[in-house]
């Protein structure tokens, strides 16, 4: 296909004399800091997985010495036998890195970074150097919360929610150093995020290129600007929280201790007022990615733009007064807990609109099932799954039976792994020859595809079934209730079932690496996509464009009658299309 | 305009884009940053709230534990300072570097007065016994807690709280001079800034004028109320 | 192998598995709706050479329908649960006739405090056993929790009743047992490293029995 001018010669143009330093490890370039979220985090998000699974050799196999446990040391699982005190390090290390270092960073930190300035066209962040601070602080944070692991007394004991008092006071937890390295991560995180953030926001709002209005632009900038939003007012709370938790750890502060008038449940406030814009940080920009990889494979437009645009808004505003939903049973205000039911029933609308977009849009469509539109499609039907099993946590009543159970837990992870992982796993396969000039193997991102799906539903699947029954979260051994015994078939059948999905997401760690230096050199738009992103030669170059494009149209113009290729790309000039009044303007 | 200058730069995006806000980036980047900066004393500022409103007794009555002259002293000084920040942006935008300096320097000075004098009505504090966890056994501010004049029940609240929110608030003071010391050794002092070109002024300025509003609520919430 | 909630022992279990029935066969409907129209869609629509797909921006009457059938179903669920709701947790919901036991929680056990033969709390005939939840059947129980040190949780699935433990704060909830036999109180909120073991037994009584064990275990107490 011919190439705009606008993108011409680009390789050439800038010449490239930053030293190896300077282009890749302090590197102000968007991409390349974008790329040093996604190995870091993806190292984050093994070592999560690698918690989980000694969580499930426990709950399966109870008090049998776990294969390959020698090594641990004896305060965490003599001869390999796990500890209680280890066991409740395992559950809060697992969030931790799960949701602060692996799916946000690896949404918002990669992602964020890489398309934002690729996809509304311009040449870098609007502050580049911030955003090397932001990936600094953030590779801070998760060297501290991972030395944790490793202190005396070992990491931190009260859950990833590190509920207060048991977090703020260490003859409660038992942990100490741990419990006070979580805090000062937790600190770095904020900090990164807010960088991050008001960088993103700021390139959103002023460098978009000429004719990208704000309804030009693709669905997964819109819902990373609105989650750059959510963090930017969110992370400064929880910050503020895990500061005050430091100070009640550290130096004798009273915040959290209700011996010297303290509240228990300030603590869950804050973290709650911080926590469900949070729920939504970590799946907006995965919906907004999944709407661009639909509407390439369907190749059609995105069905209904415009409300998908109010939806992400809609669910934005609602994300700041939902918080109490997590609070119903904690002795908050019954009255409250009112209003916040309605609220969270009502955050369920323009979910529900989202889900009926996206199979609007593979209506009528001619369905390409490349890998990322299978882990897109797959998006959409684990998602509406968690999302459907949160109505019965919104009902206040049915909340007092299900709250902190399995129930909860299986809720949480078909959001967080079958909405955002596989979302990411879909956007990475996608976005990967823009970022390394080379295709991840099809074939094999299939099989891993398959598997991670069957094996994911076998996992969590069976957990609303424990639930159901009243298994309580974060128990060492379920056995010790006689009414839990029965249900320890089930807890075996989940832990191989964990077993052998981490087994498969080997398979897309090594097709990852193995096609770095291995994979088919990708063409310029191996998805014949619209984005502007796809402009540029694959890997796109330091500075992206020598100037750049002028933008015609939104970004899922496919199957137009316009043309005869079943897409028409936003830089692309027919001509019946004017020039943008921003291009003109300019004087060069 | 000419697209070489790197005064061009610094006020707008480097090349045609489409029309954002009319506020260039480092300006908007500030305001960004302030919006979360809200979010964050809110957040230690809503704690107080329900701390205070919530405690298990009556509150130190103001004027026993923190001397308020020397504080007030303090937040005039503070806002002073927020003057001669207005100062140096009207003498910048009227193009008189010579003028700009000599009130960026004087804000820096106010503000590194501020600093100063709140390190050492801390140590005052700590001396007498005042101190995060609430009062020090055996101390001055013990005795009276002893004899009632102070609320045993609430002191340890009182420490927690003081400390926390105008420790925070000093640590952005102290920011905020760092900032602008380096922007007066760096741009000002080299005759960077000029009519055309005063972004970093203007910015670091709003972030002054913030700074300068927190405390200004923080003085009346806690020393006064 | 037990594949629902369990088994209904107090006034709460028939609202809140009614409700729960309720929202399964909505969320139901809904997750088939939407799983066989994906499965369809796949199917259907292909990629076959030669076709291009239909070019549409979509349909505002649509939009609106699946607007509006979620929003008003959601209020109407919100609705309906916050009758119960009011019923089981609301300010003044507790009965008045209700029989006061003092739970106190601790790392990690439950210190149940019986308030004797006078039926109040608070009097010298008290009496506290170490996680030994005993209850009447038929009748309203109110327990008083207070806490020790960390956030414990109350919970008995069976009761389907559930009530955070905080510390620093004086909490109540109700409820009231139906069929008399042996269940599980369990700690649900994390709480230290023998969370897991942090459970007490409830015995639900027939009145007489109630009484007659009462008397005795008043005895034993004031021994």
């Amino acid at each position: 296909m011919t190439t705009v001018a606008a993108t011409a010669h680009t390789e050439h143009g800038h010449h490239d004399d930053r030293s190896f330093i300077r282009k890749y490890i302090f590197s102000t370039d968007h991409k390349i800091i974008g790329i040093q979220f996604l190995f870091v985090s993806l190292f984050f998000l093994l070592v999560g997985g690698l918690l989980a699974m000694q969580m499930r050799w426990q709950l399966g196999f109870p008090g049998r010495p776990m294969p390959g446990g020698g090594i641990l040391p004896d305060t965490m699982a003599p001869g390999g036998v796990i500890l209680p005190e280890y066991y409740i390090q395992l559950v809060t290390m697992h969030g931790t890195f799960m949701v602060f270092f692996a799916i946000m960073p690896l949404l918002v930190g990669v992602f964020a970074n890489f398309l934002i300035p690729l996809k509304i066209g311009t040449h870098d962040m609007a502050f580049p150097r911030i955003n090397m601070w932001s990936f600094w602080t953030f590779l801070v944070g998760g060297i501290v919360m991972l030395s944790s692991l490793f202190v005396p007394d070992g990491a931190a004991r009260a859950g990833w929610t590190m509920y207060a008092p048991l977090s703020a006071r260490h003859d409660y937890s038992g942990a100490s150093i741990g419990q006070e390295l979580w805090s000062v991560s937790i600190i770095f995180v904020g900090l990164s995020s807010i960088l991050g953030s008001l960088n993103y926001i700021t390139t959103i709002i002023n460098n978009r290129a000429p004719g990208m209005t704000w309804f030009r632009l693709p669905l997964s900038v819109w819902s990373l600007f609105i989650t750059a939003i959510l963090g930017l007012l969110a992370l400064p709370v929880l910050s503020g929280a895990a500061i005050m938790l430091l100070f009640d750890q550290t130096i004798g502060t009273h915040f959290f201790d209700p011996g010297a008038g303290g509240q228990a449940l300030l603590w869950q406030h804050l973290f709650w007022f911080f926590g469900h814009p949070e729920v939504y940080i970590l799946i907006l920009p995965a919906m907004g990615m999944v709407s661009d990889i639909i509407s390439n494979g369907s190749r059609k437009p995105i069905f209904g733009y415009h409300s998908m645009v109010f939806a992400i808004v809609g669910i934005a505003f609602l994300g700041w007064i939902v918080w109490g939903h997590h609070m119903f049973v904690s002795g908050m205000n019954p009255t409250l807990g009112s209003s916040f039911m309605v609220s969270t029933l009502v955050i369920a609308v323009p979910s529900a609109v989202k889900v009926f977009n996206w199979m609007g849009t593979m209506w009528r469509g001619n369905i390409r099932f490349h890998v990322p539109m299978l882990h897109a499609v797959a998006f959409v039907a684990m998602f509406v799954i968690g999302g459907l099993s949160g109505i019965f946590m919104a009902a206040t009543p049915v909340d007092m039976q299900i709250h902190d159970t399995y129930f909860i837990v299986a809720h949480l992870h078909y959001v967080l792994f079958g909405g955002s992982l596989f979302a990411l796993f879909g956007a990475i396969t996608y976005w990967y020859p823009k970022m390394f000039g080379r295709m991840m193997s099809e074939g094999w991102g299939k099989v891993h595809f398959w598997l991670t799906f069957v094996f994911y539903n076998c996992t969590f699947f069976p957990m609303h079934i424990t639930g159901m029954a009243g298994e309580m979260r974060r128990l060492y051994d379920p056995n010790q209730y006689t009414f839990l015994q029965p249900l320890q078939p089930i807890r075996v059948f989940i832990s191989i079932s964990a077993f052998l999905l981490f087994a498969s997401q080997l398979i897309f760690f090594v097709n990852f690496w193995w096609s770095l230096w291995k994979g088919k050199k990708a063409p310029q738009n191996p998805w014949e996509d619209n984005g502007l992103e796809w402009s540029l030669p694959s890997p796109a170059p330091h500075g992206n464009w020598e100037r750049v494009p002028n933008v015609y149209r939104g970004p899922y113009e496919f199957s137009s009658p316009q043309v005869a290729e079943d897409y028409l790309p936003q830089y692309k000039k027919l001509p019946t299309d004017r020039e943008p009044a921003a291009a003109s303007a300019a004087t060069h | 305009m000419t697209h070489a200058a790197a005064t061009v730069d610094q006020m707008q995006p480097p090349f045609p884009a489409e029309r954002g806000l009319e506020v260039y980036n480092k300006k908007l980047g500030m305001w960004i940053f302030l919006a979360s900066e809200v979010m964050f004393f809110a957040a230690l500022i809503g704690t107080y709230i329900i701390l205070r409103f919530g405690a298990p007794g009556e509150w130190a009555r103001p004027g026993i534990v923190l001397n308020i002259k020397i504080t007030a002293f303090n937040t005039f000084l503070l806002i002073c300072s927020s003057v001669s920040m207005v100062k140096a942006y009207a003498a910048i935008q009227d193009g008189d570097p010579k003028k700009m300096r000599f009130w960026l320097l004087m804000t820096i000075l106010g503000g590194a007065s501020f600093v100063g004098i709140q390190v050492y009505e801390y140590m005052h504090l700590i001396e007498h016994g005042f101190v995060p966890s609430g009062v020090r056994d055996g101390s001055e501010l013990a005795e009276l807690v002893a004899k009632g004049t102070l609320p045993a029940a609430t002191m340890g609240l009182y420490g927690s709280t003081f400390f926390t929110m105008t420790g925070f608030h000093g640590f952005h003071v102290t920011c905020g001079v760092i900032s602008m010391t380096y922007l007066y050794l760096t741009k000002a002092l080299p005759g960077k800034y000029s009519k055309q070109d005063y972004g970093g002024i203007e910015t670091v300025g709003l972030y002054w004028h913030f700074v300068d509003l927190v405390w200004i609520i923080l003085f009346t919430i806690v020393y006064l109320i | 192998m037990h594949w629902w909630l369990p088994f209904k022992a107090s006034t709460f279990a028939g609202p809140i598995d009614g409700l729960f029935l309720a929202i399964l066969i909505i969320t139901g409907i809904a997750f088939v709706l939407v799983e066989v129209g994906l499965i369809w869609f796949i199917v259907k629509y292909r990629a076959r050479p030669g076709r291009k797909a239909f070019y549409t921006h979509g349909n505002t009457r649509a939009e609106v329908i699946w607007t509006t059938i979620p929003a008003v179903t959601m209020v109407a669920l919100g609705l309906i649960s916050n009758h119960y709701w009011v019923q089981m947790k609301g300010r003044n919901s507790i009965p008045a006739n209700a029989y006061p036991i003092g739970v106190h929680a601790k790392q990690f056990e439950w210190q149940i405090t019986y308030p004797g033969a006078d039926g109040k709390l608070g009097t010298p005939d008290d009496f506290t056993i170490r996680n030994q939840l005993h209850v009447p059947v038929g009748r309203p129980i109110v327990v008083h929790l207070s806490a020790e040190d960390v956030i414990h949780s109350f919970y008995v699935p069976q009761f389907r009743v559930r009530q955070d433990v905080v510390p620093g704060m004086d909490i109540k909830a109700w409820f009231q047992a139906t069929v008399p036999g042996t269940y599980e109180l369990g700690c649900s909120q994390l709480c230290g490293l023998g969370h897991y073991r942090m459970r007490a037994q409830v015995f639900v009584h027939t009145q007489e029995d109630f009484d007659a064990w009462m008397k005795q275990a008043a005895q034993e107490a004031s021994q």
